[in-house]
């Protein structure tokens, strides 16, 4: 192996990242333009995070997407795919109903990405999977019951 | 800070497909430690990614989210030689950016 090869890609890698830190730094304000939902995120229910984000009401949808697994074999790492064919979709939002706390995130799609995400989450024990979609102001919801074997939280 | 993501970008016509894996502990603040201490709550709050400086994807994020995160999503209108940036910050103030070419090796 070149070493020195090595120094140099090391170096330029240092560089890169700063530049971009500083960027990422003065353009923050663009992407997921609301600060972080506090009293979404601390609240116990879905419901009472649907509330906090104004998500309730959502209505029922077939046009949403959620592959995850049945079975579950492990809680602390279950895969999650979510694709919305609702037109104009600008958000993906996801809870697990029985976690602690539920609300899980938000993703933000209107900025240019497609409708789709794919996330890894923890589980507590067998729970729906709820999606609400955010489209041209409106909301729409899903859900997946996913069995979960071994729980994802606590040690 | 924290060690760098790795991420990968591949095009398909028009759409960069990215993934993201972030070295983050994740605690969700309930778990204890060999010594019943309540290990305190660290996890990663906000995601940004820009594609050439314009943002294209967030995310607001819980503890909820496994370990060690994985993310996928897709952007459109990215071509080759196009340079995709990530950052994340957590609970705790923490930040990392890290950025890789659309289609590149």
């Amino acid at each position: 192996m070149d070493r020195s090869r090595r120094i140099v890609l090391k170096g330029a890698g240092a560089t890169g990242a700063l530049a971009a830190a500083l960027a990422a730094g003065l353009l923050r304000p663009g992407v997921a333009a609301a600060a972080w939902n506090k009293a979404a995120f601390d609240a116990k229910t879905t419901a009472d995070a649907m509330k906090a984000l104004g998500y309730a009401g959502a209505v029922e949808s077939k046009d949403i997407q959620i592959r995850a697994p049945e079975i579950a074999e492990n809680g602390a790492v279950v895969p999650i795919d979510i694709t919305s064919n609702i037109p104009g979709t600008t958000s993906i939002s996801v809870f697990i109903e029985k976690n602690p706390f539920p609300y899980t995130g938000t993703f933000d799609v209107s900025q240019g990405a497609l409708p789709f995400v794919h996330l890894r989450a923890k589980i507590g024990e067998s729970s729906p999977v709820r999606v609400v979609v955010t489209a041209g102001g409106k909301h729409f919801t899903a859900a997946k019951e996913v069995k979960v074997t071994i729980g994802g939280c606590g040690g | 800070m924290a060690d760098p993501m790795k991420i990968r970008a591949s095009l398909q016509g028009d759409v960069a497909d990215v993934r993201v894996l972030m070295a983050h502990p994740m605690e969700t603040g309930q778990r204890k430690d060999a010594s019943g201490n309540v290990v305190p709550q660290h996890f990663i709050q906000t995601i940004t990614a820009q594609l050439n400086g314009k943002p294209v994807f967030g995310a607001d994020i819980s503890q909820a989210i496994s370990r060690n995160p994985v993310f996928a999503f897709k952007v459109k209108g990215a071509k080759a030689g196009d340079k995709l940036s990530i950052t994340w910050i957590d609970n705790k103030g923490d930040k990392r950016t890290d950025e890789v070419v659309v289609g590149g090796g």
